[in-house]
């Protein structure tokens, strides 16, 4: 998807692993398709040899990655803001999706 | 007490998920909606999704910051899925192609639903009873029965088959009210929910009769009474102003000096399942922590917990205690408990599995990051730590190493820390047998588990509920030889199951030399009132 689509950066890339015990479940997915969803880049992820990308900002997509403990979660991005939204990703999966305060 | 009610009218027996008493009007409630639309263009059923999505996805959101705290984070992944524009699209593709709105929505839904059924993973198929609960909450407002909710007569007796947390948090228990439930699960989140708020819900009712108009529902007892009789109801009202008596006379006991029995002091603590149960009332009464649970930490909210989410978590209520102990048990996952990405998967038996401490001793990765932290916090107070499902005395041993181990790198970089006193939980029948093999500080009985082991009862098959009695005498007889042998070597004895908490036990356990009990912030008054009730007796 993001390959064909025309913009005026190149492709950023980033890859994390996912320390979260239950894995990419219902909350880890939710904190991370809502943080994908602030920045304007298109971003997809995908985990440890998967062949697809899917789209970051789709709880659906994410919850169906069945992305376990311990896989490498692949996220790459294009866009205005994807070097930023890249770094964002990386940085909530890395830190085990740690609660923001309000 | 049942037995004064001469019972004419139907009663079911089920099991008790919260305390209290109800009486009011009995309202079923199916989960699936059963209004009826009429079928309009493909461009009307369009629209009316839409619609249908931004009125549910409000409803949701108010519900959200009306309850907040766990409540609204369960009710978030809805939220976000109602914004999912690759999981609306395919919906809206199938009303283009002539599908009515709510035949397209329910069968998007079901197709998830069945998909997150269809994994091994037991934490997905949890999550399917949310989509079914987002399925159903479009079709209401879609079929125009967006009146339910305020329909629902104050104090109610609700009843349905099962009930999901939203549609729990959205009624208005301000007024009283109580919730029956023919399924359902006294672990369930609506079970803690209807806790924590204080409503009486009894579960695993079976079926009922149909077409009641006035229920009372007696959490006590584990009884629904329908359509009860005006002597009935004369019976009801005296047993819920005595109760409500009690409770108001227990919660003033507590405020006045211990406990004693037998001429000796009664030491009363309380059992944690998260930090935020210290916010308790009844909790500043305690003589400690009898056991604060560490699985929460597990759960999805942080994931297999980091060094500092422990250290904070402990730290906090240390310093919540003071000078007062708090026994803090390493993660008791396994069982009944699974944790992906820990816990075994596909085992036969797993309350006969690698649970507690076995788990821990087969994951020196995971134990290690939590021992670390506790060794951290153990310069904070007056921190104690035992082990879950010790069978052997090396199990103890090797948990020991494990922890002498982490004290001294944790030395080596500089960063205080100690050794606490280290115990074992008494729930395997063999460790209650050999008691005098391990070389603990301190020993605290187990034993919701320990009569499941004696009695080999599944603790979570109701069916079982009368053999697993904890009352059962070759369950008082292991409490009895372990109470005893403390006594004789010095090591403190105490009590965190169920039964300390159950009034019926309570001179059972003093009988058998126990002198520690640790209960739920929530028991804490009735258990003391209860001690000092057995003491009048004593004078008479």
């Amino acid at each position: 998807m993001l390959e064909t689509r025309k913009t005026n950066g190149e492709i950023v890339t980033g890859s994390v692993k996912l320390v979260h015990a239950a894995g990419m479940h219902a909350r880890p997915a939710v904190k991370l398709t809502k943080l994908a969803k602030r920045f304007k880049a298109q971003i997809s992820i995908r985990a440890s040899d998967a062949a697809e990308w899917i789209n970051a900002k789709s709880v659906a997509k994410v919850m169906a990655l069945r992305a376990s403990r311990d896989s490498i979660i692949e996220i790459k991005a294009s866009g205005e803001d994807a070097k930023a939204a890249v770094a964002a990703l990386v940085d909530l999966v890395a830190t085990d999706f740690p609660d923001t305060g309000p | 007490m049942n037995e004064r009610a001469a019972i004419s009218q139907p009663a079911y027996r089920g099991r008790t998920a919260s305390g209290g008493f109800a009486l009011g009007p009995f309202v079923r409630i199916d989960a699936a909606p059963n209004g009826v639309r009429v079928t309009g263009s493909c461009a009307d059923e369009a629209l009316a999704l839409r619609a249908a999505l931004a009125m549910t996805g409000q409803q949701l959101e108010l519900l959200a910051r009306a309850v907040g705290g766990e409540g609204a984070q369960i009710l978030e992944f809805q939220t976000v899925l109602l914004e999912d524009d690759d999981f609306l699209d395919p919906v809206f593709a199938m009303i283009g192609e002539g599908c009515s709105a709510d035949a397209a929505w329910a069968s998007a839904l079901d197709a998830q639903i069945a998909d997150y059924n269809s994994t091994p993973d037991e934490y997905l198929r949890a999550r399917s009873s949310d989509l079914a609960d987002l399925r159903d909450r479009v079709l209401r407002v879609l079929s125009g029965d967006r009146d339910n909710d305020t329909e629902m007569p104050e104090g109610a007796i609700v009843c349905a088959d099962d009930l999901p947390p939203s549609r729990f948090l959205e009624i208005d228990w301000s007024k009283g009210g109580g919730v029956a439930l023919l399924r359902g699960s006294p672990t369930s989140h609506v079970a803690m929910l209807a806790r924590a708020r204080g409503v009486p819900m009894v579960v695993q009712l079976g079926s009922i009769a149909e077409g009641a108009q006035l229920a009372i529902l007696d959490g006590e007892g584990a009884m629904l009474h329908l359509d009860p009789t005006s002597e009935q109801i004369v019976l009801f009202e005296d047993r819920r102003a005595t109760y409500r008596r009690e409770r108001a006379v227990a919660r003033a006991a507590l405020r006045g000096p211990a406990a004693s029995w037998d001429g000796e002091e009664i030491r009363l603590l309380i059992n944690i399942q998260r930090v935020e149960d210290l916010e308790h009332a009844d909790a500043q009464y305690a003589d400690g922590i009898g056991l604060m649970r560490t699985e929460f930490l597990l759960g999805e909210q942080a994931g297999l917990p980091d060094e500092e989410t422990q250290y904070l978590a402990y730290d906090r209520v240390l310093r919540w205690a003071g000078a007062r102990p708090v026994t803090i048990r390493t993660f008791d996952a396994g069982g009944d408990k699974p944790v992906p990405g820990f816990t075994e998967d596909g085992e036969a038996n797993p309350f006969l599995g690698v649970r507690g401490l076995r788990l821990c001793l087969k994951r020196p990765d995971v134990f290690a990051v939590q021992l670390r932290a506790l060794a951290r916090a153990a310069v904070r107070g007056n921190l104690k730590i035992m082990f879950p499902m010790v069978t052997a005395p090396e199990e103890l041993e090797a948990g020991r190493r494990l922890f002498v181990d982490v004290v001294g790198r944790l030395e080596a970089e500089g960063i205080a820390a100690a050794l606490p006193e280290l115990g074992i939980m008494v729930e395997v029948p063999a460790a209650a047998l050999t008691i005098e093999q391990f070389r603990a500080s301190f020993f605290s009985i187990g034993s919701n588990d320990l009569a499941q082991y004696v009695t080999a009862c599944d603790r979570s098959n109701g069916s079982l509920a009368r053999l697993i009695d904890p009352l059962n005498p070759a369950v008082l007889q292991l409490i009895g030889r372990v109470a005893e042998y403390g006594r004789r070597a010095g090591i403190s004895v105490s009590l965190c199951g169920e039964m300390a908490a159950d009034p019926r036990c309570i001179a059972a356990l003093l009988a058998c030399g126990l002198r520690e009990l640790s209960v739920n912030p929530s028991s804490l008054a009735e258990v003391k009132q209860t001690i000092l009730g057995l003491n009048g007796d004593n004078r008479d």
